[in-house]
């Protein structure tokens, strides 16, 4: 249906057309002045707020020590199943680590298939997985967008820890029994 | 699964939680409530073991309608109208609690939740806070009733005892001393069930410590089982330590292979990968038990010497040119079939099926072995009743395989298929073998498949649905717990194909279609189907057989009908 759009009659102002330009220019040099906003990204990284979801990693206690224990809760909990873990013991000769008695012997997590829902952190009894700052993850095949179990720790770093859960445990183990 | 319906006069009526049950005389609260669908949570209490109540977390409040010591008569309830009940005012065990007429039973009341929770905390305090590495963790009696029955913090602020965390009690079962509970059911069950008295509680109090005799170890071949009755993760199979969760395994009902007994089992498999093998409840074969070596027959499925490829002349080659070198043998005439007590009843159906289109008898080797008295019994083929139900074969079968080597030396035989027997094993000589053409089903290599002239892989139990029938002659079905190997055909299929190939016409190979033959052409078996079975297996009609001297000795519910014959026979 065709209908008929009633064109409004120019001013004076309009007419005459440079007022126009001066006004556009104002605006121009006033953003000439004034501080960017943009980031001249990849040379400049954004600065990231804490609490950012980014790539999940496997973080070490602050004695460098590995602190998942391989219980699959996250495997279990991550919505696309991303995450794949074989379990295994802890090998005797790891003084450190033999009474924590399991860990990973493989860890992987497909970052094509994460959607950093952050779950396998939230989820995490040991407090080993975080979604840390790194939010760009590129690759040129399928096989280089799973991160393993060294990449994983690569990313993750060592963050604090507040429990040192195992070290307790190692320490009452050590005190033993007074009836014994 | 009461044959007879009991008498009037051995049930019982109690009331638990307001609702009346009529149960038979004898039996406890745990197992009437659970007839009413009330869970009481207890640790301790099994139902096929002793009674010994030291867990106290099933505690319920109990009372008895009111009679008047003078006179007897009932004292009625004047608000209600009914007989007044008198609740006994301290908790009480269920399952130390039998039922006697008119019990009241109050499994959920304050008193009773009250009691649990006290328990729970108690049990709690010196549990260590081992879940996310213990292996029972999803299948823990002790993690389930806390987050019933806790309090979700501990109010224990002094040191958490002290105990060994991995003692090997014997050669398949660890033990972390933390984590008992002291339910004791593991010596009970040791004691009780596979008469080998080695465990037993030293010390005292909360430094109670399971430990085994010394100078012996839990090593009879039962003793996995004290693994799947622990309700906590004190012990735990050395062979699953460390695996997988449980959560992430799927479970197929499944049937044990490794003799006559058919015990019923459940396979825990993630992903096409087995990772454990259980035993499943049936209280007419095997209760609630399994062997240990019925527990690692699940290592044949991916283990080096498997059969994976069809291979003619000892060449690999495909499905379709092994089976056409194989109809081709068939179809040359003076062919011997040897059939196996360890193929399913289908298999053997179709085994008879293809027997009668050569117009040959199939002949089946037996194996025999000592019987342990409880599960394994002396035939160790799980299914030589099978191949007499479908009429496989007529006589019980010997070791060796003798009528068939006279046969060879005498020229009579050409081909010899063999399905799933090692044809060696059973008394052929090398010398023997090469003078026939051998066709070869099976799941493995051994001297057999290296000998013979075409090679056709098949499934093992845990890669194919089908039904065996037990000592008993109680048909029994298994399911597909994983995919077979890539390649490998059903083993219905083969033999299907195999008898078309000889001339026995186009038989049905899925299960549905095969069963309605099956039961149309098999009397003891009209109007049965597998995909009816009950779980627990349909008892069929022995009293043909029953003159048969079968070899096996008396089993857990298992009594042979007349004297077993010599071992050797």
């Amino acid at each position: 249906m065709a209908y008929v759009v009633e064109r409004k009659s120019l001013s004076l102002s309009e007419r005459l057309y440079l007022p126009q330009i001066v006004a556009g220019m104002k605006v121009t040099l006033k953003h000439l002045f004034k501080p960017n906003v943009t980031l001249e990204y990849p040379d400049v990284r954004p600065a990231i707020p804490p609490g950012y979801r980014g790539v999940p990693t496997l973080v070490k206690d602050p004695n460098g020590r590995e602190k998942c224990v391989s219980c699959q809760l996250c495997e279990f909990v991550c919505p696309p199943k991303a995450i794949r873990i074989t379990p295994g013991e802890v090998p005797a000769n790891q003084p450190d680590r033999a009474h924590v008695e399991k860990g990973p012997q493989a860890f992987d997590i497909d970052m094509l298939r994460c959607i950093y829902c952050g779950l396998c952190q939230e989820v995490c009894p040991e407090e080993a997985i975080f979604l840390q700052n790194t939010f760009s993850m590129t690759g040129y095949t399928r096989a280089e967008m799973v991160n393993d179990k060294a990449k994983l720790y690569e990313l993750g770093g060592t963050l604090p820890d507040q429990h040192f859960k195992w070290d307790k445990k190692k320490a009452a183990e050590e005190r033993g029994n007074p009836h014994h | 699964m009461s044959s007879a319906p009991a008498k009037p006069a051995d049930l019982v009526t109690v009331n638990i939680d307001g609702k009346e049950i009529a149960v038979p005389k004898g039996t406890n609260v745990i197992e009437a409530a659970k007839l009413v669908g009330v869970e009481i949570p207890h640790y301790c209490y099994h139902p096929k073991l002793s009674i010994v109540g030291n867990c106290r977390m099933c505690l319920i409040e109990m009372g008895m309608p009111a009679v008047d010591p003078a006179t007897k008569a009932p004292v009625m309830d004047a608000a209600t109208g009914k007989q007044k009940i008198n609740w006994i005012p301290r908790p009480q065990i269920g399952c130390g609690t039998n039922a006697s007429p008119g019990l009241h039973v109050k499994t959920s009341s304050p008193m009773a939740r009250e009691a649990r929770e006290g328990v729970t905390e108690f049990l709690l305090i010196n549990h260590p806070l081992d879940c996310p590495i213990c292996d029972q963790a999803g299948e823990c009696k002790l993690q389930e009733h806390s987050t019933a029955y806790g309090r979700g913090y501990s109010r224990f602020i002094e040191q958490k005892n002290v105990k060994p965390k991995r003692t090997q009690l014997g050669p398949r079962v660890t033990l972390d001393d933390e984590r008992c509970i002291l339910c004791s059911r593991c010596i009970r069950f040791s004691k009780e069930i596979a008469k080998d008295d080695v465990l037993g509680f030293i010390d005292r109090g909360s430094y109670s410590t399971l430990t085994c005799y010394p100078g012996k170890q839990l090593e009879n071949n039962y003793s996995l089982n004290t693994v799947d009755i622990c309700p906590v993760g004190a012990l735990t199979s050395t062979d699953f330590r460390f695996k997988m969760r449980v959560w992430f395994l799927k479970q197929t009902p499944s049937i044990d292979t490794e003799s006559s007994v058919g015990v019923n089992t459940e396979v825990w498999s993630r992903e096409g990968v087995l990772y454990r093998i259980t035993p499943r409840r049936n209280d007419a074969v095997n209760d609630t038990w399994l062997a240990d070596s019925g527990r690692m027959l699940y290592k044949q499925v991916k283990a080096d010497d498997r059969l994976l490829a069809p291979a003619i002349g000892g060449n690999s080659t495909g499905g379709d040119m092994a089976l056409k070198a194989a109809a081709d043998l068939l179809k040359a005439g003076s062919v011997a079939v040897v059939s196996s007590g360890r193929s399913s009843l289908e298999e053997q159906f179709l085994t008879k099926k293809l027997a009668d289109a050569l117009k040959t008898q199939a002949s089946l080797v037996s194996r025999v072995g000592q019987g342990d008295r409880l599960l394994i019994s002396s035939d160790r083929n799980p299914n030589v009743r099978g191949a007499l139900v479908t009429g496989l074969i007529s006589a019980l079968p010997s070791q060796k395989l003798a009528g068939l080597a006279a046969d060879i030396d005498a020229g009579k035989v050409k081909t010899v298929i063999s399905v799933g027997e090692d044809l060696t094993a059973a008394g052929l000589t090398a010398a023997q073998l090469a003078k026939v053409s051998v066709i070869y089903l099976g799941t493995h290599n051994n001297a057999t498949s290296a000998a013979a002239k075409v090679v056709i892989p098949t499934l093992t139990v845990f890669e194919k649905s089908g039904s065996f029938v037990n000592q008993q002659f109680r048909l029994q079905k298994f399911a597909k717990a994983v995919p077979g190997p890539a390649g490998v055909n059903d083993d219905l299929v083969t033999l299907a194909e195999l008898v078309a190939a000889a001339g026995g016409g186009i038989l049905p190979f899925a299960l549905g279609q095969l069963w309605t033959q099956i039961a149309a052409e098999t009397k003891v078996l009209a109007g049965l189907s597998h995909a009816a079975l009950p779980a627990t297996g349909h008892l069929l009609d022995a009293s043909a057989w029953a003159g048969l001297p079968f070899c096996e000795g008396e089993t857990l519910h298992f009594k042979p009908a007349a004297v077993p014959a010599a071992v050797n026979a």
